[in-house]
């Protein structure tokens, strides 16, 4: 019984599951067989052809990932052969694009094509030549560069749109050098059903999609860092990346493993955050002066003169004049005290949050 | 939630009541949509033409404010064809017999007339929903904000006791939660009735538990409601501290919210901006905001996740719990010697049952759904497995009532609220974000085109609106989402104040005001 579910693997006999392909089986056995068209997350789709393996009986070398696996399949992930074909097909792929070197604040995977090119040495040029592919420069929109003289048409961003989003806002038009990604009549992203989900531009292995909002940064000097943490929006609570340079954030990406969005963002959570950093945050304590006017304090003058309205209003109230509100906004640990400070400064149970409007 | 969000594509029937989905909780319908690409099918009841309304299998276009009309028909239907799920409901439920014959006599034209919908397809969709092997459904405000909010909750309860559409994977009563933490504010006890963790005030036992980790007897009574506070402002309540809330722009009724605030003797506002709200306050606190603060939060599904601090905070501000914890020590309040969130939380956990088995390590990579009762417990990613908390079910007899105020010659047309997709809430956050504009200028009000050439209106020109409690003036936008009499808008921009119309009435229980219904009259306008 075990032969049914074992295949021959670079010399290993490795077991599978039902309906396993073999790139799946290769990347389990960290095989870094390289590809372009995929995304975990998709069908796949068989279109770049570099995770291309030998198959015992097979003529020429198979794409690995739309291959299933079968029981005593004999199969080599990097053999000199397909590694060649490989070298071939990036060297192609390349000879298109004006810039394999995009930055990555242009979107989660924008660094594939050139990590792929750097790997196998495929900035030759030799088949410098047509191109496809024309960038929309027409579309003004804030969020999306639509630079479609990067695309390699692997598809990865019509395909997450209907896949992953459900919104079929984009759609690939033309064959060959004449591949385009379009819209329906081909007007800019607003005029679609397109939503500014941002999951085009992160699946897209290039940079011809990029994050624009982003983008403004990439001359800020420093490395990115990456800070794991939920969106401050609805109550889903995805999972993002706050991408910073030095103490300036500058762009967020979604988790492709969150728990809750498996790499979906919404337009609020992948392009709202500059309220953050924005100049009319509140940075000192206000305290209302005798003539009415809100002005600047001190730490230590502002919270004694919150303490201390407090202890007014209870002596000639009672306790019972004083109420919280926490906020459906701010993290637990805010609500938390909130409701302590209620409970065990006045002992009672005068305190709600923002959830009844 | 009672189900988890991945569930969300594991149903074959999916039921939404008031929820705009794909623009309030965008990325849980990218699960629905999945749900339905595997051929799930999808009711819809919504009075606006969404887009889940374009991507329905039974779409209900119901009047504002109908829901229980529309509810108690679909349960006639169960109940007239013997559609109930009869083992369920033996095992699991109680008072059958009386809700039984209470949707025997619901007339299924009275349904139609108070609902505006056909009868025929509020049998489909009843037919649809009971007749599926897992069954989901969902809500948001547009069921709770109602003053029969409860009533809704509990029509929509028994749908899912009398079909047993619960406790099973794919199938639940799922409440999408609005706010990031909006389901953690509860979790953590900011409430009038709960300590932490849903453990009642007037439980004796609870008030023992709490007098010994407090160190003061805390009443057994239950505290006011938001809703009721500021009604008492100037009156009995004098003081106030609200964190992260602009009151003033999101709340129902915005001139009697201003002249609450006002009337109060010391108003403490912690907030990121100087709000609406904060300009009426006597000392406002300037609290880090996301992206500044390590802290947890609950999502919808209940899972308990951590929100970490990538920058330093803006100028002097300083974690919301810092804040409170000093308040609470000038005013020599014991046990708040808290040094980070996290000894802030690991309290939490200590206090509430639900948490009892998480801690701040624990949570960090966001595992687990609550309850956790101790440290050997997986979570609990579905409720109602086997048993209810307290043991069956009750199914309970509801009956429809009008909404607070109704249609007349005065306020011809219904006014339902709610938000855009590009926007959030009172856009202290998205309108302060470069490019948001781009896609939503300014706030619109939504109207048929029939409607729009009724009261002389042109597309993109100018309206007033007016209830009782006030008006605005408001751009037209001519569309068919809305239908013909009722009309669409959000409250997301300051210069376009549309809670000055609403605030009716309030649900008599939670006090959840009936944003979702506001009878107003419309006419041509100059631009402001």
């Amino acid at each position: 019984m075990a032969d049914r579910y074992t295949i021959n693997l670079d010399g290993s006999d490795v077991a599978f599951a039902d309906g396993e392909t073999l790139y799946e089986i290769a990347e389990r056995h960290r095989k870094e067989v390289p590809t372009l068209c995929y995304d975990p997350r998709l069908e796949a789709f068989g279109a770049c052809r570099l995770c291309v393996v030998e198959l015992e009986g097979a003529r020429n070398p198979v794409a690995s990932c739309t291959t299933l696996a079968t029981p005593g399949m004999t199969v080599r992930t990097g053999t000199d052969k397909v590694e060649r074909y490989r070298k071939t097909l990036l060297e192609l792929v390349a000879s298109e694009n004006r810039e394999i070197d995009v930055d990555p604040l242009a979107g989660h995977a924008s660094q594939e094509l050139k990590a792929l090119v750097d790997r196998y040495e495929a900035r030759t040029g030799r088949f410098q030549g047509r191109q496809s592919g024309a960038s929309r420069e027409d579309d003004a929109n804030p969020f999306i560069l639509r630079d479609y003289d990067l695309c390699i048409s692997c598809n990865r961003c019509v395909r997450v749109c209907a896949e992953r989003e459900g919104d079929y806002a984009i759609s690939v038009k033309g064959r060959g050098f004449d591949t385009q990604i379009t819209t329906e009549f081909s007007g800019p992203l607003e005029d679609s059903d397109c939503t500014f989900c941002g999951q085009c531009v992160h699946t897209c292995p290039t940079g011809a999609l990029a994050d624009r909002k982003a983008l403004r940064h990439a001359d800020v000097p420093g490395e990115i860092e990456k800070t794991r943490t939920i969106c401050p929006y609805c109550g889903v609570g995805c999972s993002v990346d706050i991408m910073t340079k030095d103490d300036r954030i500058v762009g967020v990406q979604p988790a492709m493993d969150g728990p809750a969005n498996l790499g979906a963002l919404c337009v609020k959570g992948q392009f709202a955050y500059d309220f953050v950093q924005h100049e009319e945050r509140l940075k000192t304590p206000l305290v209302r002066g005798d003539d009415g006017v809100l002005r600047p304090a001190s730490w230590d003058d502002a919270l004694d003169r919150a303490a201390e309205g407090f202890r007014r209003v209870e002596r000639k109230h009672g306790p019972a004049a004083i109420f919280g509100v926490a906020s459906g906004r701010a993290p637990h640990e805010a609500a938390y005290a909130m409701q302590k400070l209620m409970r065990a400064g006045w002992g009672l149970n005068h305190i709600d949050n923002c959830s009844r409007a | 939630m009672s189900n988890p969000l991945e569930d969300m594509e594991k149903p074959d029937v999916i039921f939404c009541i008031g929820t705009n989905m794909t623009e309030c909780h965008p990325v849980a319908a990218t699960r629905l949509k999945r749900a339905l690409a595997g051929g799930a099918k999808l009711i819809v009841a919504d009075p606006r033409k969404i887009r889940l309304a374009d991507i329905s299998d039974v779409y209900l276009p119901l009047r504002v404010g109908s829901d229980v009309a529309l509810l108690l028909g679909m349960g006639h239907v169960i109940v007239r064809d013997g559609l109930e799920n009869t083992g369920f409901v033996e095992e699991r439920t109680t008072n059958f017999e009386a809700v039984r014959d209470h949707l025997r006599q619901v007339d299924m034209g009275w349904v139609s007339e108070i609902t505006g919908l056909p009868a025929a397809d509020v049998e489909r969709a009843a037919r649809l929903y009971a007749g599926a092997e897992r069954g989901a459904l969902y809500y948001t405000l547009g069921i709770t904000e109602h003053i029969c909010g409860v009533d809704n909750v509990q029509s929509l309860c028994n749908l899912v006791l009398l079909t047993g559409h619960i406790g099973r994977e794919g199938t639940g009563i799922n409440p999408m939660r609005g706010q990031d933490n909006i389901q953690g504010a509860g979790d953590c006890g900011a409430l009038p009735n709960n300590y932490a963790g849903f453990q009642p005030v007037d439980d004796p036992a609870n008030q023992q538990k709490f007098k010994e980790l407090y160190g003061r007897e805390v009443s057994l009574e239950r505290g006011m409601t938001k809703v009721t506070a500021l009604e008492r402002c100037g009156e009995s309540v004098f003081g106030m501290i609200i964190d992260g809330e602009n009151t003033l722009v999101s709340d129902p009724d915005r001139h009697h919210c201003e002249r609450a605030l006002k009337s109060l003797d010391h108003l403490v506002v912690i907030d990121i901006f100087l709000t609406e709200t904060g300009e009426l306050a006597d000392v406002v606190l300037p609290a880090t905001a996301w992206g500044e603060t390590d802290g947890v939060c609950s999502n919808t599904e209940r899972r308990v996740q951590r929100l970490r601090a990538a920058v330093p905070p803006a100028g002097e501000s300083k974690p919301d719990w810092w804040i409170v914890s000093q308040i609470a020590q000038r005013l020599n309040i014991d046990g708040f010697e808290y040094e980070s969130a996290r000894d802030v939380f690991n309290e939490l956990c200590a206090v509430s049952p639900i948490y009892n088995g998480l801690d701040w390590e624990r949570i960090a990579e966001g595992e687990y759904h609550w309850p956790v009762p101790d440290k050997d417990h997986a979570g609990t990613p579905i409720l109602h497995q086997g048993e209810f908390k307290n043991g069956r079910g009750i199914l309970t007899v509801v009956s429809y009532r009008d909404p607070a105020e109704t249609i007349s010659a005065e306020y011809p047309v219904w006014l339902t609220t709610g938000r855009r997709l590009e926007s959030y809430h009172t856009r202290t956050q998205t309108g302060r974000a470069q490019g948001i504009d781009y896609l939503l200028p300014e706030e619109l009000l939504e109207i048929h085109p029939d409607d729009v050439a009724t009261y002389g209106l042109e597309d993109g020109g100018w309206a007033k609106m007016a209830s009782p409690r006030g008006e605005v003036i408001i751009r037209v936008r001519a569309t068919d989402r809305s239908p013909p009499g009722t009309v669409f808008s959000s409250f997301a921009f300051d210069d376009v104040p549309v809670n000055v119309l609403t605030g009716s009435g309030y649900d008599p229980i939670t006090h959840t005001a009936e944003m979702k219904v506001c009878p107003v009259r419309i006419e041509a306008a100059e631009a402001p």
